[in-house]
């Protein structure tokens, strides 16, 4: 089953990718494959199955509250395209 | 027609831990832009986060304060969204199970009356950065500044369900909140600096209507006036619009506190599709039994507790009693000078009337009061033990606001001490009658019962003539055998 061009270029607009008209054929049909996928994994009864938040079956180790992070601002700055006065510069953005 | 307004908040309160909740760059407010953005915070390739123990510390004992159901297993999952001060590119928050479930605070309004605030959930996320765009920081060429010290801070979003019913249950709301996570220590609460930050979802219908209305949410309210007044008016707002026929739209909105009015922030409605998921990045996180009763068993005495306490042990009214204990620096400031000059009652109403009063005037907290507790606890002694009248009393405290030293200094080198000797009053006495013939003529011919009013010209007069410093019993006592006697 294929997505519609529609729903294609709102994926792209939400992921900030560019898809080209003559790319959406392609795209769609890809994606649609991927579902048909998940349509297959659907159907498995899963009645009492908790839901798996991660593929590892273990618990997360925390951390101590300490700092341990220096100040590296010359070192990450310099790999901006753009900088002044210690902060990163984009293209305005504003609400 | 009769219009109900319906209130959900959804507060973010900045964690106070050290370092941040994926990494172990400082949290720190007031640093240089970007000194405080770490190879995790800014997502550069291969970076992994390592939670921090404390946020959870901090987010169990905010929900064991709310009554509040604590999962014990939480995970992290991911808000997906494009903006400069989110370098990932999402969010790491929690959705489906957070760290703190269905809850319940009872909220203290102005009338005196309570009510209860359901909490829907509170869950742990990470703070974003800063934009600065022209009017804070001006390139000249048209670009926003990046400061990303704020991303990765600890936050706890706190949402209510749809629970209040005015701007002012709202305020309420929040307030104790506010006093909530203050007392726990886990924020400072400062919402000048940002730490405590609030969205509003408001819409209005019908009274007796069961349905809600179409609601819009109110973004980044930041100070309590501020959130009643934006509530007020986009109350207002739909329902005007609805009355002329039109509908609410679901939209975010700002306020805009200039011009007293909220305004649609059309940018934000694009892409509101955040498709969440389970990060990879981070398993479950699993807090035991003994973990969660441990941190329990260590909570601070909590406002509602501290009010009920303020009530039985000090004797005071309940309004008082919350009053106190909103804040728990007020509340200290209140037990030390209750304890020290052993009159609570006094305590309460000094701490309340005339200290509130400079500090607000002064624009200063309790810990930054130019009168301590030690100082207002000697002046209640001396009202208590007739050095001085509660009148004279404002006057030293004024002196000892700019910082003339204790009561006993300031009554001692003004000469304020309270005139109680016989004679002297009564010298007082004889002087105001003997130069207020028309009005002891007046005393005498009036009907009996219009007479205690009538004393009030004489007392002031004395008074004066005293400087205020004549006891006022034995004012009214000596004047009243010598009024009576010249009748």
């Amino acid at each position: 089953m294929a997505v519609d061009a529609q729903t294609i270029e709102k994926l792209a607009e939400l992921a900030r990718i560019a898809i080209s008209e003559e790319t959406i054929d392609e795209v769609s049909s890809r994606l649609g494959d991927v579902l048909q996928l998940v349509d297959q994994l659907q159907a498995v009864n899963t009645d009492g199955v908790e839901p798996m938040a991660h593929p590892l079956d273990e618990v997360q180790v925390l951390r101590k509250d300490a700092v341990t992070e220096p100040n590296r601002r010359e070192a990450f700055l310099a790999l901006a395209p753009q900088s002044e006065a210690g902060l990163y510069l984009v293209p305005k953005v504003i609400d | 027609m009769e219009w109900e307004v319906v209130i959900g908040l959804e507060v973010h309160v900045q964690l106070a831990t050290q370092s941040k909740i994926f990494s172990g760059a400082s949290t720190a407010f007031g640093a240089d832009p970007n000194t405080q953005a770490c190879a995790v915070d800014l997502a550069m390739p291969g970076t992994l986060p390592v939670p921090n123990e404390e946020a959870f510390r901090f987010a169990v004992m905010f929900g064991l304060a709310m009554n509040a159901e604590i999962g014990k297993r939480s995970v992290f999952e991911r808000k997906n969204y494009f903006y400069p001060d989110l370098p990932k590119g999402y969010q790491t928050t929690q959705l489906e199970q957070p760290i703190v479930g269905k809850g319940q605070i009872e909220i203290h309004l102005e009338d005196g009356s309570s009510k209860t605030v359901r909490l829907h959930h509170a869950h742990l996320e990470e703070d974003a950065g800063k934009s600065l765009h022209d009017a804070v920081f001006d390139t000249g060429h048209g670009m926003s500044g990046i400061d990303l010290n704020r991303a990765g801070t600890p936050l706890i979003e706190i949402v209510s369900e749809p629970d209040m019913r005015s701007a002012a249950e709202a305020v309420a709301y929040l307030k104790k909140i506010h006093s909530i996570v203050t007392y726990l220590g886990i924020s400072d609460g400062d919402m000048s600096q940002g730490s405590l930050r609030c969205d509003a979802n408001v819409s209005v219908r019908l009274k007796g209507e069961e349905e809600l209305g179409t609601r819009t949410e109110i973004k980044n309210l930041n100070s309590f006036r501020f959130i009643e007044k934006a509530i007020k008016v986009e109350a207002q707002r739909q329902i005007d619009l609805i009355e002329d026929g039109g509908k609410v739209v679901q939209e975010t909105r700002l306020y805009d506190a200039d011009k007293n009015e909220t305004r649609s922030m059309r940018s934000k409605e694009v892409a509101n599709d955040y498709r969440y998921f389970p990060c990879p990045d981070l398993l479950p996180v699993v807090l035991s039994d003994e973990y969660v009763e441990q941190i329990r068993g260590d909570l601070p005495e909590l406002p509602d507790a501290k009010c009920a306490r303020f009530e039985k042990e000090y004797g005071l009214s309940a309004y008082d009693a919350d009053q106190l204990t909103q804040e728990r620096p007020t509340a200290n400031y209140f037990e030390q000078v209750a304890a020290k000059s052993g009159e609570a009652k006094l305590a309460a109403n000094w701490v309340m009337g005339e200290l509130a009063a400079l500090l607000n005037r002064e624009e200063k907290s309790i810990e930054q009061s130019p009168v301590n507790a030690e100082h207002l606890a000697g002046l209640i002694a001396r009202i208590k033990d007739g050095t001085i009248s509660s009148k004279i009393a404002k006057q030293v405290f004024e002196a000892m606001a700019n910082g003339d030293g204790d009561a006993d200094a300031v009554i001692e080198a003004k000469g304020l001490k309270q005139v109680s000797d016989t004679g002297a009053i009564e010298k007082l006495v004889d002087d105001v009658i003997a130069a207020s013939t028309a009005q002891v003529e007046n005393y005498r011919n009036a009907d009996p019962d219009k007479r205690p009013k009538m004393m009030g010209f004489f007392v002031g007069q004395i008074m004066k003539a005293s400087k205020g410093q004549a006891n006022p019993q034995m004012i009214n006592k000596i004047l009243k055998e010598k009024l009576d006697a010249l009748l």
